[in-house]
């Protein structure tokens, strides 16, 4: 699902923070909110109206784990496999994780509603295992906790189908 | 900037122009440093650590990438000690380790008394010296290809793995690069291919229309092959 590019959309974001600092990894987290990843063309037109050439733009987009190249699901997914994280038991949250969603860690369901990233430290240690999940930050979380994690995230539709469902089997 | 410095290399105080790096100052003086990644012309990167030389002196002495390190007034070189030559001798091992097909490498390597390694081997065809970046970027002006990823990931090559546009298929990237120099005049054809600079079709394959393009290889092996 490669998101249309508006380059009239790219060259406005550019230009609000060319006026401010000219920072290219905040006009890249910009153009990343807008279409949830940084797709090809939004990328070239960066490199075209910035000082920047396509190769030192391209290089900071695959440098950092919070770009993505690749369209991603409506819902985010990340899990902190972190040296903390990892031995408080974030490889068995992730299997969950991957077993419930049905995708490796990395990849995005096929109806595009889920992408499960793994990350290497999110810089709370304490409170590991952390699992974001759009954005919330998630600790302490368990194997068990998952569903329920997952639980908040089901799109609208899938959660008004399986209601009635549970509705008519308790009358 | 014109002033100069005078430092002590291998106990022989000299002087030299401010703004030298201790690899141009030693070398200047006849201190053979070897190298891989530092070429004339092009910025030093510091990547390959071959240069290493050690500064300062005994409970304070540490080793630092001569190409990268500008020299100072009074500062303390050592280009040949026991412990640069020990660290040399590790850096070549893990360069046989990952490219033992490089004959820039297997020469070095041989020229340092270094038999044999004792790593997983490997095959890569990449060292990530920046050599190929450099020379697109600061002598083609192309800047076609460039860095990708980091960590394990980390390879050169063109922006989405697509031809670029910048890129005069000029085969200064292959001139340059340590690791694949030995494929680009491989007697094999098909075998040809560079993989060092990863992701760029070789110039000379695709070279029929660009008849008077300028190139770097003279003579070009591979276009010698294309003939036969």
């Amino acid at each position: 699902m490669e998101a249309v590019v508006d380059e009239r959309e790219v060259v406005a974001i550019v230009d609000r923070h060319n006026a401010q600092c000219g920072g290219l990894i905040a006009t890249l987290e910009e153009v990343q909110t807008v279409y949830g990843y940084l797709p090809e063309r939004a990328l070239r037109v960066v490199a075209n109206i910035t000082d920047h050439s396509l190769v030192d733009v391209y290089g900071v987009a695959t440098f950092y784990r919070s770009f993505s190249l690749r369209p991603r699901g409506r819902n985010h997914v990340c899990a902190c496999l972190g040296t903390a994280c990892h031995v408080r038991g974030a490889p068995m949250v992730v299997e969950e994780l991957e077993r419930r969603l049905g995708i490796r860690a990395g990849e995005t369901s096929a109806d595009g509603e889920y992408t499960l990233e793994t990350v290497n430290c999110l810089g709370a240690c304490a409170l590991g295992p952390i699992v974001v999940v759009n954005g919330t930050y998630h600790s302490k979380v368990e194997a068990a906790s998952v569903k329920k994690l997952l639980k908040k995230t089901q799109p609208e539709a899938a959660r008004l189908a399986s209601e009635p469902k549970v509705a008519v089997s308790s009358l | 900037m014109n002033g100069m410095v005078s430092l002590t290399i291998n106990g022989l105080v000299v002087s030299v122009e401010t703004g030298m790096t201790v690899l141009e100052a030693a070398r200047f003086m006849g201190f053979p440093i070897p190298t891989l990644c530092h070429m004339d012309g092009l910025s030093p990167y510091g990547a390959c650590r071959l240069c290493v030389v050690e500064i300062g002196e005994a409970p304070r002495a540490r080793l630092v990438s001569s190409c990268t390190y500008p020299v100072e007034e009074g500062l303390i070189v050592r280009t040949a000690s026991r412990r640069v030559i020990r660290a040399r001798k590790m850096i070549l091992e893990l360069l046989l380790a990952s490219c033992p097909q490089s004959k820039i490498i297997q020469d070095l390597a041989a020229a340092h008394d270094v038999q044999q390694q004792r790593f997983r081997q490997e095959y890569e065809d990449c060292i990530l010296c920046g050599l190929c970046v450099r020379i697109c970027e600061e002598q083609m002006m192309a800047k076609a290809i460039g860095f990708r990823n980091r960590g394990e990931k980390r390879s050169i090559g063109t922006p989405f793995d697509l031809h670029s546009d910048e890129c005069r298929l000029c085969g200064a990237c292959m001139y340059v690069c340590p690791a694949c120099q030995l494929r680009c005049t491989y007697t094999e054809p098909e075998k040809a291919v560079c993989g060092g600079c990863a992701n760029l079709s070789p110039p000379c394959i695709e070279k029929e229309p660009f008849d008077d393009m300028m190139c770097y290889m003279t003579p070009c092996v591979a276009c010698e092959i294309q003939k036969d």
